[in-house]
């Protein structure tokens, strides 16, 4: 299950993000903290998150300090499920 | 001609309990600051500053984000009579040795001799400064500041300072920016205020909300000098804040029946794109009465979408209007939309791009939708020149050059660059333009700069760390923006030479760009592209030709299929 979520995650940021739909995101790859992605698209992400997996992430809760990888958003996912 | 004491001295004195801002942060309650409560904690800093040694007239650097401290340690500075300029603060994705590279280029240059920042923030400063090196003497801990108190204006320098005296100092961010302080007058903000209100039409009941940052002009000027020097409510949150939660704004506006706001063309879009339905409930924007499009370049369909979006909230169309600004006029040269519907106008594409002229559209040929930035606010003139310095006629365009009572007093320490921004006491603006009765349209920029989200970036600072990047020489790389129709602002496209075409080397080195740039000064490339060596087209001086290489780059997309 968690693998499905990380893999989702991973398509989403890479094609609909970064607009490079070859990159592959490494689950402990650094996101937030790296300037991977950009302040513009974290709320993208948060919703994305609500409406993909019904969880919602509070807008204070996207910064690094709460998660900065897949592995950390999954496991974030996954508690609130 | 009063000065910026003064009117914080009347301010206190006649309406001590009104609030002069509310201070706005996500999970906590909202924070009224009284006129009684801002002079009194502007004390605190003011007698500090005196303590510390600074004089009246030096520059203090402050580097606090959006609160109370950055309040207090502004006003303090205005109240002691320093120059206050405010640093941007270390955000998470930028590499602390950058940060420190930009602070050190920031305090060479301006000379400042006191810093204002956080205890937790001080060996940060350090890192670039100690007091006693250079021009520093102090740098003050904001919890080791007085306590706020009773002022006494006569002990204060900010009574005496006359009012053709440097009253604040203004930075573009990166390393070229921050080496170009926006040197202005008390005389020079009061006259725009003043005009300004004019232009808009400043009600005694006005309430202003912003979420912008306070180290730009728009933020500065319209939505924070404005409203606490003239009396009116100001609703404030932090960018990084708006930018995770842009509902906030709206919801801002409904609970203050807030009646102004500032917006860079960027935030109609995203604002439209990104609130969910259910923050909306509840929310009524029949208050707005003016949101003004400004600081980058201004599109008809951001505002026809943001209305249509937030109409039912109770939206008012003629709400959406328009304005040309920057620092070196203060803040506004022009106001749009205020006296009947934005003007806007369909224009033959080709006659605008190669012969330089607005004419209107024909039938069944491309055309642009142009939004005009409006008619020049009182006591600021404004005329198109030819590359000669000549005026063009209405309908031709050319560079926008501008005559006030509130231009700049000139780069700070920089006489060299005051002195090439003057043409016959024109200031020329940089940017391309033409006038239709008065009223302007902005066409494009003379100068190489790239404006993302308002903010403007020097492309120069984006290629020398492109350089960095083992594979890329000096000199082979060439930044520069294209607009966005879906994000309302400029992408950042980088392109750059390399020697190697093994495609998992140049995927490396692309990615090393991307890195090198994000962290090294906080922008995001949209897109990397590399290319073999001899691509780049240069100047006769050898520098890369940034618009020749921005026509190549999309002509090579176009070919591809790839749209941009």
């Amino acid at each position: 299950m968690s693998h499905d979520v990380l893999n989702q995650l991973s398509q989403y940021i890479g094609c609909e993000l970064l607009k490079q739909p070859d990159r592959v995101i490494r689950p402990d790859e650094a996101l937030l903290s790296s300037g991977l992605i950009d302040s513009f698209h974290l709320v993208d992400l948060g919703l994305f998150v609500e409406e993909k997996f019904g969880v919602r992430i509070d807008d204070f809760e996207l910064s690094a300090s709460t998660f900065d990888t897949l592995d950390q958003l999954v496991a974030l996912i996954e508690s609130r499920r | 001609m009063p000065t910026f004491s003064d009117l914080l001295k009347q301010h206190y004195e006649r309406n001590p309990d009104q609030v002069s801002v509310y201070i706005l942060h996500g999970g906590q309650p909202d924070r009224p600051v009284t006129y009684r409560e801002l002079i009194y904690g502007a004390t605190g800093y003011a007698r500090t500053f005196q303590k510390k040694g600074i004089q009246p007239g030096e520059v203090v650097i402050l580097i606090l984000q959006h609160g109370i401290d950055l309040l207090y340690a502004y006003f303090g500075a205005i109240l002691y009579g320093a120059i206050p300029s405010i640093m941007p603060f270390l955000t998470e994705k930028l590499l602390p040795e950058r940060y420190y590279i930009n602070l050190a280029a920031l305090v060479k240059v301006t000379k400042p001799t006191a810093i204002v920042t956080y205890p937790d923030f001080v060996a940060d400063v350090h890192a670039v400064v100690k007091p006693g090196e250079g021009s520093i003497k102090v740098v003050i801990v904001s919890n080791q500041v007085d306590d706020p108190g009773e002022p006494d204006f006569a002990d204060f320098g900010g009574l005496k300072r006359k009012p053709e005296d440097i009253v604040l100092l203004q930075h573009s961010s990166g390393t070229t920016g921050l080496q170009k302080g926006v040197a202005l007058s008390h005389q020079a903000v009061l006259n725009q205020l003043k005009d300004y209100s004019e232009a808009i039409y400043l009600q005694p009941d006005d309430i202003f909300v912003s979420w912008l940052p306070l180290y730009h002009d728009m933020g500065l000027v319209a939505c924070w000098l404005m409203p606490i020097l003239l009396g009116r409510p100001l609703v404030i949150m932090s960018p990084f804040e708006w930018v995770r939660a842009p509902y906030r704004l709206l919801q801002a506006v409904s609970r203050y029946k807030g009646t102004l706001s500032w917006l860079p063309n960027f935030a109609f879009n995203f604002c439209t794109q990104k609130i969910r339905e259910r923050d909306l409930e509840g929310v009524d924007l029949s208050s707005w009465r003016a949101i003004s499009n400004c600081s980058e370049p201004m599109r008809w369909d951001s505002l026809r979408v943001f209305y249509e979006r937030f109409k039912k909230q109770g939206l008012r169309p003629e709400a959406l209007v328009t304005c040309y600004a920057m620092a070196e006029n203060v803040f506004a040269v022009t106001q749009g939309g205020m006296d009947g519907p934005v003007a806007f106008e369909d224009i033959d594409r080709d006659s605008l791009q190669i012969n330089k002229v607005a004419e209107p559209a024909r039938l069944n040929m491309p055309y642009v939708r142009m939004l005009g930035a409006g008619k020049t606010i009182p006591n600021t003139a404004v005329r198109i020149l030819d590359a000669g310095g000549h005026p063009l006629p209405d309908r031709t365009v050319g560079e926008v050059v501008l005559k006030s009572d509130c231009i700049l007093t000139g780069y700070y320490h920089r006489q060299d660059a005051t002195e090439k921004a003057f043409l016959n006491d024109w200031y020329l603006t940089g940017d391309f333009g033409y006038l239709v009765d008065g009223e302007l349209y902005i066409t494009g920029r003379k100068k190489d700069l790239i404006i993302v989200g308002g903010k403007n970036i020097f492309p120069q600072d984006l290629e020398q760390l492109a350089f960095e990047v083992s594979g890329i020489h000096a000199g082979r790389a060439s930044a520069f923006g294209v607009f966005n129709d879906i994000t309302g602002t400029e992408d950042v496209v980088l392109v750059a030479e390399v020697e190697t075409s093994d495609i998992s080397k140049r995927q490396k080195i692309a990615e090393d760009v991307r890195t090198t740039i994000t962290r090294g000064s906080a922008v995001a490339l949209r897109y990397v592209h590399l290319v073999d060596t001899h691509w780049l087209v240069k100047t006769s001086s050898g520098k890369t030709a940034r618009s020749a290489n921005r026509e190549k780059f999309l002509d090579e997309m176009q070919a591809k299929g790839q749209k941009f």
